[in-house]
């Protein structure tokens, strides 16, 4: 080799748990993953519910308010839409819409960035706060980080806030 | 050295690559993948980042299909 080719990276900080934009998240992410980037996923409030365990809405966390938060945002396949949501409704139509225009819907898009070995970090503040644990979470979460971790990792590359 | 077919044809960004990806990511070194995939964005894509990702692109060749093209991708 003549040259060395320096690893390309882009972090993400996940703080939405909206369907539309962790779809945003995921395809960014999968994306530059398969173009050779490093990919860091942090994790944090609303966004956790992207790599909860159950997917539905489940009384995941420790104590009363937790586990009501738990009821009502529920996991990925819970994810509102951040407009027009019709109670619901619209996360549904926009899967059909994506399956019938063959565009990879937003539980495939994971399913790919874990292939792909994009890196899942969940934020310890926000977990605290929501009474959550890294065993509440998916096994490819890697690790659970504070912001001067995430800084330290997301170092020297792209950072987006979504 | 084997060889393994991929259909791309009916998928959208960011998945065109990203399932070619996977799919190499599967095979030995020496391996063929032989990728079909529309004209566009695509065909303009998939060549270029496997190159880059350091595989090697044998050929590109339009199909009988119009706008359907073959790409060929050695690990």
């Amino acid at each position: 080799m003549s040259e060395t080719k320096q690893t390309k990276k882009l972090s993400i900080i996940a703080f939405s748990g909206d369907f539309d934009k962790l779809t945003a998240v995921f395809t960014l992410g999968t994306g530059a993953a398969a173009v050779g980037y490093e990919v860091n996923i942090f994790f944090t409030f609303w966004g956790l519910d992207a790599i909860k365990k159950k997917l539905g809405r489940s009384p995941v966390g420790k104590g009363f308010l937790p586990k009501v938060f738990g009821i009502f945002m529920g996991g990925l396949k819970a994810a509102p839409v951040s407009r027009l949501n019709f109670g619901g409704v619209s996360p549904k139509i926009f899967r059909y819409l994506m399956r019938k225009n063959n565009v990879a819907t937003l539980e495939e898009l994971v399913e790919a960035a874990k292939q792909l070995g994009i890196n899942f970090y969940a934020c310890e503040m926000a977990m605290h706060v929501l009474g959550l644990s890294k065993d509440d979470f998916i096994p490819e979460v890697k690790d659970v980080l504070g912001v001067a971790s995430f800084l330290n990792l997301s170092e020297g590359g792209q950072t987006l806030f979504i | 050295m084997a060889t393994f077919n991929l259909d791309i044809t009916k998928e959208h960004c960011p998945m065109t690559f990203v399932k070619t990806k996977i799919e190499l990511a599967k095979l030995q070194k020496g391996d063929i993948l032989n990728v079909s995939l529309s004209a566009g964005e695509p065909l303009e894509n998939v060549p270029r980042s496997a190159t880059e990702q350091g595989f090697t692109v044998l050929s590109v060749a339009e199909t009988g299909t119009k706008g359907i093209f073959n790409v060929e991708i050695q690990k």
